[in-house]
Order: structure tokens, then sequence, then C-alpha cells
């Protein structure tokens, strides 16, 4: 099976640059990348050994290497009215994703080989793109007791995380990090002091004061990353911060990473779009609850900052999809989360992209290598030749209007929801299969 | 006239124009209230519906009244009795009573917000009385009535407010309320409980030629008030933490004589009921001839009949039958 993609704008992370060029992938992998590197007629190669070719044209669009999403909720096993593998790995697929990071939140929590082994095996089955398992840090997500971590990693979890909670104990988070050192693996925090953010719905400041609503406040989750941050320091265990959304908490990235701390950082599209007035303007709607809570501007801007300037290591979605009925009551009932795969690159590009904060390769660092190199994954996060076949070609000036109910999430939750954006994904290449061509789903 | 809005959920997104309004036409509608027969036909035909899911007995009371006084049905449904403690979400009992022919729905709701969802779902009129920690809007436009009936006018005013603001709805509308119409409000209580941010809503007053200042020491906003506000304090507060004891509370924020001698000679005493007598105001000063905490309660009956009467378009012709209208009063 041969795919190639011609006269895209090829970002490549990697070799540091984007050039026009041609992308050719043969048994899943990428053999060639150049200007002209199909040969004057890529057509005509169906003759050659009666291979099956796609031809995907990709003038005017940026070629990416597979974007990976580090944070992705799949529901699978146990809350399948909110999403499944299938339904989520199709999201995955139309929001250019070749790879997603289950999260182990589900029911019953993914904390042991069995479970690993039961998303691998279901994703194998029916996921439109790749998936991989994340671990639950103790058993039962509780907070209490270590889960079989090396069972864990042997069954194939590429990570570790608690995920939707904290771990609440500082002693058991140290324990975690020293012990996932033997696995090479890290463990991924969701950072919130349960204390301080308490029954906390949105950012603590003047928004939720005008909207009496309880307030968390950015220390909630603050007060965690620099715990996390001296505990990675002191045990050598990998530790990723995920979803951080304050000027603090980067002031905090910032001073660890210069003191060689082993601790990487994302944020979501999200945070990096909107600010806590979202929930003014929207009335309450609880499309915009979400933890953590959309923050202030001066947060937003530091963000973004922070972004360019390469401090952030990733971008991920934090994609939680929850059924109507869970987001049509009143906001403080409201589950907490965003549907967030299908919206992602549109968000980047306009409000990372647009304005500057990002240029493509910066684009192909954060949502594709960034990710490859938080997993450990050889072969992604590149278009090298002898790299997999993991390609996104997003169409950059594409205009659209955000429709949840053209979603293939099950999740519609979005504040996005009605919103004008710049960019989309048209095409996603999964180990030299299409999968996504001119927009729509073709098949797994 | 009648105002070009479906629901009243905040004034915060009040005009100035419709609360001079709404506060004009209670003045007329007021008179109402001394009549041996308290009854006008001017809703006569529509139905109102109380919607409480937290205990009430003023403003429960006060809008039945008011809808009753204008001949309208009202219809109580108190969420212990109800569908609501067999889970029946907001959603349905709110489509539930619609599909009853209500015209409007008065609701009380523990969770800021709700009336911003239950206005998007219904047709009929929603008036909030009261939602979570945000707003309670009739509230505030009783007290502006109040203060207004006193001073005779609000512009310029300062209005000292005492206690839980962090956690009081009528504290907040309050605010808006009073800052739109130009008074130099002082809110004053414990550094825990006041609101995150709170001075930036001055900063939007401030066109309106209004001021929102804080302070922890109550005598600074006593001073020289023209309006001392007690708020209630919800003494669960203590167990979060928020503040050590009752007594310390009591001594260093609650409203006594001494305190009160700071403000000017002709001020006026008020609080939203109920009041906690003996921690966040004393009986002496509950119940002196300054305290207008009375005046309130019956002036709320004034202001929501004039909501009422606004939101569900009453016939003008027959609002005020007899009696005079005050001056300012005129029901356009």
């Amino acid at each position: 099976m041969r795919t190639v993609i011609l006269g895209g704008l090829v970002a490549d992370p990697v070799r540091g640059r984007a050039e026009v060029a041609d992308v050719v992938i043969e048994d899943g992998k990428v053999v060639a990348v150049g200007p002209g590197a199909a040969g004057g007629s890529p057509a005509g190669d169906r003759d050659r050994g009666g291979v099956p070719v796609t031809v995907v044209d990709a003038t005017g669009k940026v070629v990416l290497p597979g974007l990976i999403d580090a944070h992705t909720h799949l529901r699978e096993p146990g809350q399948e009215h909110k999403e499944d593998i299938v339904s989520g790995t199709a999201a995955a697929a139309l929001g250019g994703f070749t790879a997603v990071a289950a999260m182990p939140n589900t029911d019953p929590v993914v904390d042991d080989a069995a479970g690993v082994r039961f998303v691998l095996a279901r994703a194998a089955e029916v996921g439109y793109v790749r998936v991989l398992p994340v671990g639950a840090v103790t058993k039962g997500q509780k907070g209490t007791e270590l889960a079989e971590l090396g069972e864990m990693a042997e069954a194939g979890a590429v990570a570790f995380s608690d995920d939707g909670h904290p771990v609440p104990s500082a002693e058991l988070m140290r324990c975690a990090l020293e012990y996932s050192r033997m696995f090479d693996r890290p463990v991924i925090d969701h950072c919130e002091d349960p204390e301080l953010s308490a029954d906390g719905v949105m950012h603590r400041g003047y928004w939720s004061t005008v909207l009496g609503l309880r307030g968390v406040p950015a220390e909630a989750e603050q007060v965690q990353v620099a715990r996390d941050i001296l505990l990675a320091r002191s045990t050598g265990g990998r530790l990723h911060l995920t979803h951080l959304s304050t000027a603090g908490s980067m002031e905090l990235l910032r001073w660890a990473k210069e003191r060689g701390v082993p601790v990487t950082a994302d944020v979501t599209p999200h945070h990096l779009s909107l600010t806590d007035e979202a929930v003014r303007l929207l009335d309450y709607d609880t499309s915009t609850k979400v933890k953590p809570p959309l923050r202030s501007r001066e947060d937003v801007e530091a963000l973004r900052q922070a972004v360019a300037e390469g401090l952030v290591d990733l971008i991920a979605t934090d994609h939680a999809p929850h059924h109507f009925d869970d987001k049509d009551v009143e906001y403080a009932y409201a589950a907490s989360g965003i549907s967030g795969l299908e919206t992602a690159v549109a968000l980047v590009v306009t409000n990372l992209v647009e304005p500057g904060f990002l240029d493509w390769v910066g684009v192909a660092r954060l949502m594709s290598l960034g990710p490859a190199r938080l997993f450990g994954l050889e072969g992604k996060g590149t278009l090298t030749p002898g790299s997999d076949g993991d390609v996104t070609v997003v169409d950059p000036k594409a205009e659209w209007t955000v429709d949840p109910a053209r979603f293939a999430s099950k999740g519609r939750n979005t504040p996005f929801a009605g919103m004008r954006l710049r960019g989309r994904v048209t095409e996603t290449v999964v180990g030299g299969r299409p999968v996504v061509l001119e927009g729509r789903l073709v098949g797994r | 006239m009648t105002l070009a809005r479906k629901d009243i959920l905040t004034l915060e997104d009040m005009e100035v124009r419709e609360i001079e309004t709404l506060l004009d036409t209670a003045a007329s509608l007021k008179e109402i209230l001394d009549r041996d027969i308290k009854k006008v036909p001017t809703l006569r035909g529509r139905s109102v519906l109380t919607l409480f899911y937290e205990p009430s007995t003023r403003t429960r009371t006060s809008f039945e009244l008011a809808a009753k006084y204008l001949s309208a049905d009202t219809v109580n449904i108190a969420t212990t009795t109800s569908a609501v403690v067999k889970g029946e979400t907001l959603k349905d009992t709110a489509w539930t009573v619609e599909a009853m022919g209500v015209d409007c729905i008065v609701m009380r709701h523990p969770v800021s917000g709700a009336p911003h969802f239950l206005a998007r779902l219904c047709q009929a009129s929603v008036i909030n009385a009261g939602d979570g920690m945000h707003e309670h809007p009739t509230q505030g436009l009783l007290d502006m009535f109040t203060i207004r009936e006193a001073k005779g006018k609000l512009a310029g005013l300062k209005v000292a407010i005492i206690g839980d603001v962090l956690h009081s709805r009528v504290a907040r509308s309050n605010i808006w309320g009073l800052g739109k119409m130009g008074a130099e409000v002082w809110l004053a209580g414990p550094t825990t409980l006041m609101a995150p941010g709170i001075e930036r809503v001055g900063e939007v007053l401030a066109s309106y030629g209004g001021s929102v200042r804080t302070t922890h020491r109550v005598e600074e906003a006593i001073e020289g008030a023209d309006v001392v506000m007690v708020l209630r304090l919800q003494l669960e507060r203590q167990k979060k933490g928020l503040f050590p004891s009752i007594r310390e509370y009591a001594r260093r924020f609650g409203v006594d004589r001494r305190r009160l001698s700071l403000a000017k000679e002709d001020f006026i005493l008020m609080h939203p009921g109920p009041m906690n007598r003996g921690v966040e105001i004393g009986s002496d000063v509950a119940d002196a001839d300054y305290s207008v905490i009375l005046d309130q309660v019956r002036n709320g009956v004034a202001v929501r009949m004039s909501v009422l009467y606004h939101l569900l378009g009453g016939a003008p012709m027959e609002v005020p039958a007899v009696g005079e209208t005050p001056p300012g009063g005129d029901v356009r």
C-alpha cells in the first residue's frame, strides 16, 4: 500500500523547518520526503506491480507528522453513553490525531494489566487511530495505594495517571515517581488541591464574584504543581503536569526546567482560547464548566507566551465527552469537561498560529513530537524517512463554524459551538492507511 | 410602558431607566396596600408560580401577595413536597408547569445561574427570587425603593453594607443597583468574607457615578453613612473556618449603638432578614426608630407588584384606579 501526499508545506520538528515537499509512504513507513520526491507522475505508479495508491494533493496545505493527543477520555469501558472507543477514535481521526492516550478513569478504572490489555484489544479491533493506554497511579484511583505500575507497563501502558483527580497524598506521589523510574514511564498529575478547590466551579476572581459562583483559586493548581516539582527533583522520576492553566504554574515550570528537574507539561486548546469571562458571556452555559476552570485574561496570556517560548512541551486536548443530560442542568450540578478532539487544531490555528505565537514547526513540535517524546514512541513525531506513516494534513485557510451536532464524538459539550474558526483537518493517515480524506472518515 | 424583557434575573444587566421605571411604578402601586380591599384587576387571567428550592418566608409570601393584589392566579411549589424529591430535574419541572399554562415563574434556587437556565428553557417570564450567591434583584429593588422613599434620592448617598459580602446575593444586587443609581457603596466585613475582585465592580460603576469601596473596619464604612445595611450572617460559614467564632464576629463586625453613632444623624438602618439578633445586629438598634426593616418588608410587596405588572404587561388603565399618583410615580 502506497500513499503519496503532494506539494504541501511539510513541517518537521526534528529537522526544524518547513518546506514545500512530497511525502511518500509505503507499507506503513515514510520512504521519501522532499521536493518532487513522489516523481513526475505519482498516479502513474498505480501500474507498478498493482499496488493500491492513494494520492493526496496538499497544495496550499500543511503536512504534519501525525498528531498525538496525550490526554483523551474515551470513556470505555463503562461509560459508553458518553463516548466509546469507536466514536472517540473517529473524533480523533477527524480532529487530525493519529494516536490518543486514553485516560484510565473509566468504570472500572484501568488499574491493572488486564485493563490495559482490554483497551489495546478493543482499539485494535474497532479503533480508527492508535490508542495508547494510560494506567492509574493508584488502585481504583482512590489515592490510597499504588496500582501495579510494572504489570501495566509490561502490558503496554505508556504512562500513569489518576487524572480526573489529583494524587492527593504527597507521600504516595513521591513513591509513584520513585517507583515509575524503573519503567521509564511518566507520571501525569492533574494538579488540584482538593481543599483549595473545594466545591468551586469556576476560576476564583472578578467573574466568580459577579456571577456568584464558587471559585477555584489559581493556587489550588499551583500548590500541587510546586509539590510535584519538588518531588520530581528529589526522586528523579519523570513528572508530566497536565492541563496547566495559570500564570503561576508557568513560573513554577520555568523554575523547575531551569534547574533540570525532569518535568514536562501540557496546556489545552480551551485554556489557550477562552477566559473565565466566557461563563458570563455564555450566561452560565455549562459547556464552559471544566477542570481546571477557564482562567483570567492574564493567565491565558501567560499560557500563550509560554507556548510561544517553548516552555510548554505539548498541547493536549483533555477531550472530556459527556452525555447531553450530564450538562443540561444547573451550573453547579453539571459535569466538568469539554469535548475537544474535533476543535483542537482549529483553535490552535486561530488562536496561536494566526496571531503569531506559533509557526507550523511549532505546532508539529507541540502536538506531535512533544507527545511522542513524552511516551517514548520511536518513529513518531517526525516525517523523516523510516518513520511511521502517520500524517495529518491541515488546510490552514479553511474557515468553518463549529457545529457540535456534526461531531463524531458522542460528547457535544463545547463552548465553541457556533464559533467561526480557521484551520481544518482534511486528511489523517494512520500507519500509511488514509482514515480521513477531504475531511471525511473513509475507514479504518 | 412595560419592560422590553422577558425575565428579571439580575440588576447587573438592568438599565438605569428600567430601574427607575420599576421603582416609580412601585411607588404608585404601594397605595393599594393601604386600601380596605387590596385588589385591582390588572393581572386578571394571568398565572404566577412560585418555585422555591430553598426555604423562604418573606420573599415567597411577598411575591404571592403581590400577585394576588393584582388579581393574578398563584400557585406554589414547595420542592420538599413535590416531584423534586423524586429526583425530577429543573428542566422537567419547568416544562411540566409551563405545559399547565403558567405565565411567570418566580424561582429561588441554591445554585447561582439556575434562573438563567430556567429562562432559556421557558417561554414564561422568569423572576429570580435569589440564586445561590449570585443575585436577588427584587430585594435590591425594594432596598433602593426604601432608601429613595426615606432620602428622596439615591445618587450621592453613602451606603454601608456590613457583613458576609462573599456569600450574599442581597449585597451583589444592591451593589449593582445602588452603584448604577450613583450611590457611594462601602462594603465592610472580615477579609475572609469579602468577595474577590469586587473593587473591579466599582470601576464598572464609575461610569454611572457610583463607587465601591471595601474595608475590614466597620467604623470606616459607617462613618458619615446615610444608610447602614446589615447582611445576614450565615452561621454555617463558621464551620468552614471563615471566621473563628460567633462571639468574635459579633464583637468586631456586629452593628450596635456605638458603631451607629458614627453615621449621619438622619441615617436609616436596614436588614434583608431574617435577622440573627445579637450576632450581626443588636436588638436595641434593630427595633429603634431609625430602623426601616419593616418598611423594607412592606415595600417588597409594592416592588414585586411593579415587577409582575411590567413583566406580565398589565393593561395600564387598570392600575391606579384610586388615590393619588405619588410624585414621579406616573405609570408610563
